[in-house]
């Protein structure tokens, strides 16, 4: 087993076991950190895939804005432990076998999903130069309207955000 | 070389744990980071089939929705703030004026 396909594992436990956490823990401040945990073991994978660009992204938006953000509102708002009702019983014993169920069906049906003889990785062209000049000569329409998006999204998260809305 | 059906798989676990954390969940912050969980699923695919292809269509695609992502985590605490300014409650159980 090469070093590649032990990094792979672990980083791969520590996604899932993350994912799962973020259910299985009642506090949302631990729901947060154990997101983050899944946010960095995937920006490691992301290198392992040659993306560092993104991985730097992941980290640094990602886990780094939004998780922060995130962590802020629900300290701002005080949010105490769930509170256990009729219908969340319910759903941990019907709920939690179906929801099982479906990530098995999604995970099996992705694995078999391929033709036989295994797939063929192409020699990727994976530098941030050739990102970049994709971004900009491609993708500039694209680029520029993000811009715009994130305009229209500030005013509109000031505007929600005030007190007499 | 990890076989890029690894990845694909573990996307989809990540994006299944994603759907089952947000059908779970009775706290509305909690339900936005299922979304953001599945958002990152997608990603991994979005990543690997980059890798697989040898092109880079892919890795500004996971620009582009991390972009989109930190809109939407901006105006949705903003809507969740103003949800409990109003209703005083984060449980969406309590959020029902809507339902029928």
């Amino acid at each position: 087993m090469s070093a590649e396909m032990i990094l792979f594992f672990v980083f791969a436990a520590i996604a899932v076991a993350g994912a799962i956490a973020l259910i299985v823990l009642r506090e949302p401040i631990h729901s947060a950190l154990a997101l983050i945990l899944v946010m960095v073991s995937l920006a490691v994978l992301y290198l392992l895939l040659g993306a560092e660009f993104i991985a730097a992204v992941q980290i640094i938006v990602y886990a780094g804005a939004i998780m922060v953000l995130f962590v802020f509102v629900i300290m701002l708002l005080n949010a105490r432990e769930e509170e256990r009702t009729n219908a969340s019983r319910m759903a941990r014993y019907a709920g939690l076998p179906l929801g099982m169920l479906l990530t098995a069906q999604l995970a099996y049906w992705v694995a078999h999903g391929w033709p036989q003889g295994g797939v063929t990785q192409a020699a990727a062209a994976t530098s941030t130069r050739a990102l970049s000049t994709m971004l900009f000569r491609v993708f500039v329409l694209p680029f520029e309207l993000t811009s715009i998006l994130i305009l229209i999204a500030i005013l509109g998260a000031m505007v929600l955000a005030k007190k007499d809305f | 070389m990890v076989p890029i059906p690894y990845y694909l798989v573990l996307s989809a676990i990540l994006f299944g744990l994603g759907v089952v954390a947000f059908v779970f969940k009775r706290n509305i912050i909690t339900i936005f980071m299922a979304i953001e969980l599945m958002l990152n699923a997608v990603n991994l695919a979005f990543i690997a089939f980059a890798k697989m292809l040898g092109q880079l269509d892919g890795q500004v695609f996971v620009f582009f929705v991390i972009v989109v992502a930190a809109a939407e985590a901006a105006v949705g605490l903003a809507i969740v703030i103003q949800i409990v300014r109003n209703r005083q409650t984060l449980n969406v159980e309590r959020v029902n004026l809507l339902k029928f």
